[in-house]
């Protein structure tokens, strides 16, 4: 097992400085989730207009895996439409659970490459696109103005 | 005076861990340094061999047959329960309840003693730094019947509040439930004081002894506690056996919380009639197995002796309190005057997830989460801690490679 595999230069620059960590007061959508076994809770904030996702931010996290992750996947799928995002997703689980991947596909997600090696982690690298999935099967709440 | 005699002779380490198989194992190339013991303990070569012994050579269903096995099988069980019994120094082998462990027997407690007694708004009380195990039965006992559970307030050291507790004792208090070491924090209770406080009172006492029963000698009688339980897995036994001592007087006025065979003495249509103590708590064929490897265990932890095992553990966490309050950024979580031989505690800008892989990747097994002990957590404001719980094998270097492992940690994650 190599711990450097794990935690790529990537994974550590993002869980140093995340990308679109915060709120979005003009979101359309919102999920939460939970890994009971570190206690960790994500909140994600969506803007889809249409077919497309415009914009994301996440609160919470937690570990260096999890808030890596969320932090590459809001990168990954602003201005996709859900198809797209659907199918990052699908690439992305291929990747963790060892079924193979394509690194050009998946370009900067495929730092996660090393979380397959440590399957008590995969948990924390799928999180926050579960959570995605969820916010994007919810309805759509009302934007105020405010 | 002979405990000091006892605790001034240092342990022979290098036999103990000569004693304990797992030990020789190396983890991702390196010494394993098993440092989870609060979670659950390794076992000696003396338990393994008495549980397959048991097996190979002695192995029938207990209390029936008349034939050579069972009669063997019987010998060993309840010979298992009379070490318990002088483990714990109970009054009489009938107080001494085999369970699956220490939850099991909390749940019991709280089912067969609570329930018939509580009605609305008698109080339950329990202390804010308990183990979920022993805060979930008593929720549900007070949504059966309508009792209210309360927490007695604890400080940032982790210290319970003994005058809080006072002043929360009342007119409707019918429960005390305590742990003995809480599992997070590693503060030990001054039990005798909270339960000589609740005795005067009329109120029924529970300790949840799953942290103390390894780490120093429990005497329930000079203690006075109502019930007592702990769990073998937690003090160098197998997993799926431990016991509740109950208080004799109270036992025999519980009315059995599982039917089954053993616990009856007559069975017809028209009803049945309940074995005596303590085989009315044991429905069903026990784990026998099991009971012979806690006797092991027992025997084990008296031949080192208690006094000296607790000597040990207490130097080993007097060097981790000094060697880890020495790095940057962690603070200790559970700063109790009086411990038991744990360290919990955070690393700035590391979660608890990441370090608990890094160390595994030298070796070193420690717990990271909540340890089942969400309310401490909340406490502290923190969603989880890493811990280091040390046991009788336990050594100095041990403790060096978890601080060489944590600085390793800093290095690449911070």
């Amino acid at each position: 097992m190599d711990l450097a595999d794990l935690y790529r230069d990537v994974i550590v620059d993002h869980n140093r400085s995340p990308r679109n960590r915060g709120e979005l007061p003009a979101a359309t959508h919102h999920a939460d989730g939970d890994n009971p076994l570190c206690g960790d809770r994500l909140h994600l904030d969506v803007d889809v207009a249409g077919d497309v996702i415009r914009d994301l931010r996440f609160q919470g996290g937690g570990c260096a895996i999890s808030t890596a992750s969320a932090s590459l996947m809001s990168e990954a799928v602003k201005g996709k439409t859900r198809a797209e995002a659907a199918e990052i997703f699908g690439a992305v689980h291929r990747m963790l659970t060892g079924d193979g991947y394509d690194a050009a596909q998946l370009g900067k997600l495929a730092a996660l490459a090393g979380v397959r090696e440590f399957p008590a982690r995969v948990k924390c690298a799928s999180l926050c696109w579960h959570t995605l999935n969820a916010a994007l099967a919810g309805e759509a709440v009302p934007v105020t103005t405010e | 005076m002979a405990a000091v005699r006892e605790a001034a002779l240092p342990l022979d380490l290098a036999r103990i861990r000569g004693d304990f198989p797992v030990l020789a194992r190396r983890i991702n190339d390196r010494p394993l340094a098993y440092l989870d013991n609060a979670a659950s303990s390794q076992q000696p070569a003396a338990v393994i061999d008495a549980v397959a012994d048991y097996a190979r050579a002695h192995h029938a269903n207990v209390h029936r047959g008349v034939h050579t096995l069972s009669q063997e099988a019987t010998a060993l069980y309840e010979g298992a329960r009379e070490k318990a019994r002088r483990f714990v120094n109970a009054a009489s082998r009938s107080e001494i309840v085999f369970v699956r462990g220490t939850t099991e027997a909390i749940n019991l407690v709280a089912q067969s003693y609570g329930r018939p007694r509580l009605a609305p708004g008698d109080e339950i009380i329990v202390t804010r730094l308990e183990h979920h195990s022993n805060i979930v039965p008593w929720q549900m006992l007070c949504a059966q019947t309508g009792a209210v559970l309360r927490a007695v307030p604890i400080d940032r050291r982790g210290v319970v509040d003994f005058d809080a507790y006072l002043a929360m004792l009342g007119k409707r208090t019918r429960i005390v439930a305590l742990a003995h070491v809480s599992n997070a924090l590693g503060t030990v209770l001054p039990l005798a004081d909270f339960i000589a406080a609740a005795r005067e009172r009329g109120i029924a006492t529970l300790v949840d002894g799953a942290q103390a029963v390894a780490h120093m000698p429990v005497d329930v009688q000079s203690l006075g506690s109502d019930f007592y339980a702990f769990s073998a897995h937690k003090m160098y036994g197998p997993t799926g056996i431990g016991v509740l001592h109950a208080r004799e007087s109270l036992l025999a006025a519980m009315p059995p919380w599982q039917g089954g065979g053993d616990m009856i003495l007559t069975v017809s249509f028209e009803g049945s009639t309940w074995n005596h103590l303590p085989h009315r708590f044991e429905a069903g064929t026990p784990n026998i197995g099991g009971a012979v490897g806690l006797g092991a265990a027992i025997d084990y932890l008296g031949r080192i002796g208690q006094a000296r095992v607790a000597a040990h553990e207490q130097d080993l966490l007097e060097y981790a309190t000094a060697k880890l309050s020495g790095i940057d950024g962690l603070t200790l979580v559970g700063t109790a005057p009086v411990k038991s031989s744990l360290v919990s505690f955070t690393l700035e800008g590391i979660h608890p997830h990441d370090l608990g892989t890094v160390l595994d990747s030298r070796g070193v097994a420690v717990r990271t989460g909540h340890h089942c002990a969400m309310p401490v957590m909340d406490f502290f404001g923190v969603p989880a801690t890493t811990r280091a719980s040390f046991g009788i094998y336990n050594t100095r270097e041990e403790i060096d490679a978890l601080h060489e492992a944590l600085l390793h940690a800093i290095r690449m994650l911070r």
